[in-house]
This record gives structure tokens, C-alpha cells and sequence, in this order.
């Protein structure tokens, strides 16, 4: 399918818009379509008496990178642990409506184990165990059972190459995971979430404790990830948001405001609220 | 304090240099045509000399406008605002080229009697001033009917070009004793022509800048 672009004409004073081939971009076009993920309908999310969610709807795409943004207390991160049951371990939260993730109801499921390993997550600051590169990444794997080493070995050397982080450990795979860089350690955990063979990566501000260099050597690793990973990422720094997403859902009291392509939401928001987060107007 | 108050201002300041640019060459089309008229090569050569300081409020647009993307990274509207004023900058310095190319005509005629109210040309200029102001006014107050209306004087521009043109090709033919003249004034109804086209562009940029969505006001 061919990007269509709006041409706008003013008739007998109204605004009409005309559509146009562009077939110059085609290929842009068909690398934003993208086939259903995870369904979300009507999510209501409450801890204890104080609703999070309100009635959220989002169609996350396969092997797409899905935004959330929104100001602090939104709903973006709370929304972000539903889709692996993470808030399960709260007390006194309470979800009502459905998550499908690949035809099947996420909350309708009692193997939870298997959705988080179908579902990975990554978390705000790198969360090594202390213990060697190698043993942080064979870790999951391990605990499912894989104990051949040839096996391990070749798993490890796949996730760490897949979080492009690689080249940088693999004279040192036996030192501590912990005295690498932030930026390397993020990578490890990338690492550590690829090793378990999972659909779905899920992001909480992943790089908000990086540096700008290391920064940037995540968002291109997103980037070059999503050929084999859907991506979800939540995240506070709009720029990271327009260079790495397809998609961006804007949050807002717990409701989704707008959802739409990610070019969209940057260059011509339809909300006014959208338009006023994003040019730095409040949030 | 609001939230990015100095980045308001900053765009506020853009708005006001893109302002000064549009009256300047206003004044420099005025004059141009002035001397035209007159025949008056003092004053067409002060057009000729003009030019700079328009070239120069172009050149002070295009750093402040570079330096307030690299500053502020604007998106959206903002985004939009800054993009629509690099474009309008650089539109209305060609407005401001027009003017010395009609000055270079005038210049090139010399002192004998003068054809011009053979033409639509005085006519052509005071509706390309009508559409230059149309075009600021659109801008600053963001109207989009404003920028609609300057298409369509632009319609008329080019239907006074048209008749402007067969008028003194017609006369060419009976005093060839003319031509030089003649020459330039088909010249000055072509910079004429030219000059709407780059207005209707300004008030195109005007209507992207508000609705975020391309217009065409030539068709």
C-alpha cells in the first residue's frame, strides 16, 4: 500500500482535503502496517479504591516499537505492567477488561510463568544479579531447565550479540556483571530479557539512568531489535520517543488521549492536549 | 511563570523579523514601481541598494531560527511555526529581488516617454501589495481565510499578466521602434507575476503552519 498525503483546498470557504499517491515512501508505509500484537479493551485498573486506569483500548502492532508518554502519575507505567500481569504482585489491585496477547486473554491464563517469559520486561535501572556476565544472562534459561553447556554457551553468546553488547564483554564473561558501565550493564539486561526467547519486550524508562552516549547505543538497539521483538517503552524523554517509535499512545489521568502513528503525534496531534504535552506547554 | 515563556518570546521575536522583512518589501516594491513610473533612476538605484538590508533580515531568520531548533527541539505546532518562518524568510527575499529586478528595468528604459498605461502593471503591483499584507496579516493572526483570499487575488494577478502581455506584444508589432521598452515591460510583467506566485507561496506555508496539512491555492 502506498503512503496516501492529504492536499488540502479551501472550497466556497470550507476546508476539503484531497488525497494524493505518493509512492516515493511506500516502503515507510508498509513497514508501519503491522498485524495485531496485543489487543487491549476497556482496561480499568484500581489499587485499592483509587482507579489508575479508565477504560483503556490500544492495539499494540508486532514487531513494531509501541510509546507510551505522559506526564508522572499518568497511568503509562501501570498500564505497561499489565501486559505480564507485573501488578499481580500488589496487593489490592484490581483489573477489570481484556488483554490478548497472540488470541489468548492474559488474565484468563494461571501460567503466568509462561507469559513472562513470552513477555520480557526491562526495567528503569539495570538490575544485574551479582554475579558474572554469563551466569546473569544463563540465569533464565537455567531455570527452565536448559542445563547442556554447549547450549548455554551459544544461547548466551546470541542474547549478548542480539543486545549488541557482544564485543564489548565477551573477553570478560566470567567477571562480575556489576562492574560494568550503566550503559553496558542495561545492555546485559536487554541481554538477559533476549535470552528467554520472548515475543514481547516490555521497557520502563530504560534509559533514564543512562548517560547520552549510552543513551543513544540502547535507542539503537531498539531500533535494530524490533525486526524480531515487539516493543513496548515507556518513556519521559519526547525526542527518544520520535526517533525510535512507530506508534505513541499519549497518557493522561489514566486515559489514553490519543494513539496514532508516532509522526503524527509529533508533527500534527489532533487533541489539544496532546499538542500541549508534547510542545512542553504542561506535564 | 509559564511553562517555555522564553520560548514564546523567542518566536514572538521570529514573527516580529518576519514582520520588518514583509514592510521592507513592501517599501522596496513601492519604490520600484515608483521609479518605473517616474522613471526616476535616483530612486531605483536606492531600490538596487535596499536590497541588502532585506537580504540581511533573511540571514538573521535563518541563524535564529537554526539556533531555536537546536535549543528548543521543537515538534508539532512549534515545529511547524519554525519551518513555516524559514520558508516565508526566504519567499519574501525573492519579493525583495523582484523589486530590484523591476529597478534594473527602469534603469534599462531610460528617460523616454513612458508605455506603462498601455499595461495592467500598476495594477498587477498594488494587488501583489494587497496579497503581501494579506499574506503577513494570515500569518501573524493565524487565519487561515486570510490566506485563502490571497490565492485568489492571485488569480488575478495572473489574468491582468496575461492581458498585459498580449497588449504589448500587440503594440510591439505596430512601433518596433519601441522594443526596448517594450522588452522590458514584458520583463516587469513577468517579475510581476512572479512576485504573486512567491506571496501565494507565503500564504501556502501559512495554511501548513495552522492546519498541518498541505495546501495548494494555485490550483
Amino acid at each position: 500500500m502506498s503512503r496516501l498525503m492529504s492536499t488540502s483546498v479551501i472550497e466556497h470557504g470550507e476546508l476539503t482535503t484531497k488525497k494524493q499517491s505518493w509512492e516515493g515512501i511506500s516502503q515507510m508505509e508498509q513497514f508501519k502496517e503491522g498485524t495485531t500484537k496485543i489487543n487491549v479493551k476497556d482496561l480499568n485498573l484500581f489499587y485499592g479504591e483509587k482507579q489508575a486506569l479508565f477504560g483503556v483500548y490500544l492495539d499494540i502492532h508486532e514487531k513494531q516499537v509501541t510509546a507510551l508518554i505522559g506526564p508522572s502519575g499518568c497511568g503509562k507505567s501501570t498500564f505497561l505492567r499489565t501486559l505480564n500481569r507485573m501488578n499481580d504482585l500488589i496487593d489490592g489491585v484490581k483489573i477489570s477488561g481484556d488483554i490478548v496477547i497472540d488470541h489468548e486473554n492474559i488474565y484468563k491464563t494461571n501460567d503466568v510463568i509462561k507469559l513472562r517469559t513470552k513477555v520480557g520486561m526491562v526495567f528503569q535501572k539495570p538490575n544485574l544479579f551479582p554475579m558474572s556476565i554469563y551466569d546473569n544472562v544463563a540465569y533464565g534459561p537455567r531455570m527452565q531447565g536448559i542445563k547442556n553447556k554447549k547450549e548455554l554457551n551459544k544461547l548466551v553468546e546470541e542474547s549478548l550479540r542480539g543486545a549488541a553488547i557482544w564485543d564489548e564483554v565477551k573477553d570478560r564473561l566470567k567477571t562480575s556483571a556489576l562492574g560494568l558501565s550503566g550503559g553496558q550493564q542495561q545492555r546485559v539486561c536487554i541481554a538477559r530479557a533476549i535470552a528467554m526467547k520472548p515475543d514481547v519486550i516490555l521497557m520502563d524508562e530504560p534509559t533514564s539512568a543512562l548517560d547520552p552516549i549510552s543513551t543513544l547505543k540502547v535507542e539503537e538497539l531498539i531500533t535494530a531489535m524490533k525486526k524480531d521483538y515487539t516493543i513496548v517503552i515507556v518513556t519521559h524523554n519526547m525526542q527518544q520517543a520520535a526517533r525510535i517509535s512507530d506508534k505513541t499512545a499519549f497518557f493522561l489521568n489514566g486515559e489514553v488521549v490519543e494513539y496514532d502513528d508516532t509522526d503524527n503525534i509529533f508533527s500534527t496531534p489532533q487533541d489539544q492536549r496532546t499538542e500541549d504535552y508534547v510542545t512542553g506547554r504542561f506535564g | 511563570m509559564g511553562i517555555r515563556v522564553n520560548f514564546e518570546n523567542n518566536l514572538e521575536e521570529l514573527k516580529g523579523k518576519i514582520t520588518e522583512m514583509g514592510e521592507q518589501s513592501i517599501v522596496a516594491l513601492e519604490r520600484a514601481f515608483k521609479a518605473l513610473k517616474t522613471q526616476d533612476v535616483g530612486i531605483a538605484l536606492k531600490v538596487i541598494e535596499g536590497d541588502t538590508a532585506i537580504d540581511n533580515l533573511e540571514m538573521d531568520i535563518n541563524q535564529f531560527s537554526i539556533w531555536l531548533m537546536a535549543k528548543e527541539a521543537p515538534v508539532s505546532r512549534d515545529l511547524r511555526e519554525i519551518i513555516g518562518v524559514l520558508k516565508i524568510s526566504s519567499e519574501i527575499e525573492r519579493v525583495g529581488d523582484f523589486a530590484v529586478n523591476i529597478a534594473k528595468a527602469t534603469i534599462k528604459i531610460g528617460n523616454t516617454e513612458s508605455l506603462l498605461d498601455i499595461t495592467h502593471l500598476e495594477k498587477m503591483k498594488e494587488l501583489s501589495i494587497e496579497m503581501l499584507r494579506k499574506a503577513l496579516q494570515s500569518f501573524l493572526e493565524e487565519n487561515i481565510l486570510l490566506a485563502k483570499e490571497v490565492g485568489d487575488l492571485e488569480d488575478e494577478v495572473d489574468k491582468y499578466s496575461g492581458e498585459t502581455y498580449k497588449k504589448l506584444t500587440t503594440y510591439l508589432s505596430g512601433h518596433p521602434e519601441e522594443t526596448n521598452q517594450l522588452v522590458q515591460l514584458l520583463f516587469v510583467n513577468r517579475f510581476l507575476e512572479r512576485t504573486a506566485d512567491h506571496i501565494t507561496n507565503i500564504a501556502e506555508s501559512t495554511a501548513y503552519l495552522i492546519k498541518g496539512q498541505i495546501y495548494d491555492f494555485n490550483s
